[in-house]
């Protein structure tokens, strides 16, 4: 077991002028001040990757700039399942006795450091260069493709697709630090600009500047935190033409692996941090996850299901659909929403029951897959 | 494989599998010296999109077009280009179309 001790995030948007090692810097010194813990007491580092910093050696470069001197630096990429994978990887460290204090933390300026045209370019790149990317897929484009045949398969609506767009939203209302803080309707997300049929714009996350960390730490720090009690990966393919019909299986094996339907029941979870790249993700990733029905993750979102007074509260701070999408601070905002919400610090966002919690990030399209199972302490 | 105008498949002599993207081993097996073969052209629209905001201003001259994931007869699923009447699980038959500076496979309804 390990126990998030600290946490830090910046708002997500437009922040102009500020770089990823300023993104990241911001949110460390949060999680550090947060954890009560100074720079030298940290002695493992995991970063992952950034669009607009390219290196080689991003984990030093960090711990270099921010004045850390770790004896673990690591730096992950699994796209949007980084975030987690980072957490897991540190989770690990901790429980080795590798580390006793590892700084996971992620930023980059992905919305001002570039032109949108190459943030997309970028992004597509994922595609296989030969049989997709030159026939002019988006990252949109192969979610929409897995969108066409899930609506096909369950017979779910876009109407239904929207409602997990207008939950996220209405969550974010209730952030400072969100992106997107206007109320929407199903019919705007309907009426909304059509980006890769059924996605439209507000089906799709924004790219966004900000930036995430969390203290993964060997013991509990103060009076309350919240802990690791397992951690789960799958990874099954890489490209939407070579993935599996049932795309998002992973999911089920990574959470499987991470203790759910074992030590931890599905009837258990009080709290879900899922990643919600598109509505569609969003709805494949509940169902895959047994937490909605087959096509009924939209109606359960409806019925209010998921909202802050709901059975099963989720992604409170509103997700990457609302609060926005850094890359891989983004899911990382998850976690920083639930330990917040563990340790009863999350305002007027906070549920009156956060007692066992389950995060879920995909990266790729529904290609890797990592699941947390977070408790608060006791 | 695509070469020229053809979409090539692989495919395994030990263990009979059938797959699209060019190894010189069979993923499933491990087996050396895969066979490529020919595709006939004959699929079934697997998933189906328009893309109206395309990666860049190039193709986005270009848009809106539409992308499949089709399932061809020879037992492997590819992306190509498809057709705007074409929906999921109609057959369908590959050709090969100019799309800016290259030719790309497209599929539409078969006669």
């Amino acid at each position: 077991m390990s126990w998030i001790t600290g946490v830090g995030l910046t708002p997500f948007g437009r922040l102009e002028g500020r770089t990823t090692l300023d993104l990241m810097s911001q949110a460390a010194a949060d999680a550090l001040a947060d954890a009560g813990l100074e720079r030298g007491d940290v002695d493992g580092l995991v970063t992952g990757y950034s669009t607009t910093l390219p290196h080689l050696m991003l984990s030093t470069l960090f711990a270099e700039h921010f004045g850390l001197r770790p004896s673990y630096a690591h730096g992950v990429q699994l796209g949007g399942a980084t975030g987690f994978a980072m957490v897991m990887l540190a989770h690990l460290l901790v429980e080795a006795g590798v580390a006793r204090h590892v700084l996971v933390v992620a930023g980059e300026n992905r919305l001002t450091g570039q032109t949108r045209d190459a943030a997309v370019q970028t992004l597509a790149q994922v595609g296989h260069p030969l049989y997709e990317v030159p026939l002019g897929p988006t990252i949109p484009a192969y979610y929409a493709l897995v969108a066409s045949r899930y609506l096909h398969e369950t017979g779910a609506t876009s109407e239904s697709l929207a409602e997990l767009a207008v939950l996220m939203r209405r969550h974010a209302c209730l952030h400072p630090g969100a992106q997107f803080r206007e109320p929407i309707t199903t019919m705007d997300v309907l009426a909304s600009k059509p980006i890769a049929e059924p996605l439209r714009i507000l089906d799709c996350c924004p790219v966004s500047d900000g930036g995430a960390a969390v203290i993964v730490s060997r013991e509990r720090l103060g009076e309350c935190g919240a802990r690791i009690i397992g951690a789960g990966q799958a990874h099954t393919h890489q490209h939407v033409s070579a993935a599996p019909d049932q795309i998002a299986i992973g999911a089920a094996q990574a959470a499987a692996r991470a203790g759910l339907g074992a030590r931890v029941q599905v009837g258990d979870l009080r709290y879900a941090a899922i990643y919600d790249s598109f509505t569609v993700t969003l709805a494949i990733l509940l169902e895959e996850l047994g937490l909605a029905p087959r096509g009924g993750a939209g109606a359960r979102a409806a019925e209010g299901h998921f909202d802050i007074g709901g059975a099963l509260p989720l992604n409170t701070h509103g997700g990457l659909l609302s609060y926005g999408h850094c890359g891989v601070g983004g899911a990382m905002a998850h976690l920083v929403e639930t330990q917040r919400q563990m340790t009863g610090r999350a305002g007027p966002r906070q549920v009156r029951d956060a007692s066992l919690a389950l995060l879920h990030g995909d990266g790729g399209v529904l290609s890797s897959h990592v699941s947390l199972l977070l408790e608060p302490a006791r | 494989m695509r070469e020229g105008t053809q979409l090539l498949f692989q495919h395994c002599g030990a263990c009979a599998r059938v797959w699209c993207f060019a190894r010189d081993f069979c993923p499933h097996c491990g087996a050396r010296d895969p066979q490529t073969g020919r595709c006939e052209g004959a699929g079934r629209i697997y998933a189906v999109t328009t893309v109206t905001r395309a990666p860049s201003p190039e193709m986005q001259a270009l848009a809106p077009y539409r992308l499949a994931l089709v399932d061809f007869a020879e037992g492997f699923r590819a992306m190509t280009h498809a057709d705007d009447d074409v929906a999921i699980g109609d057959a369908v038959r590959l050709r090969f179309v100019t799309f800016g500076s290259l030719k790309v496979p497209r599929c539409g309804r078969a006669a």
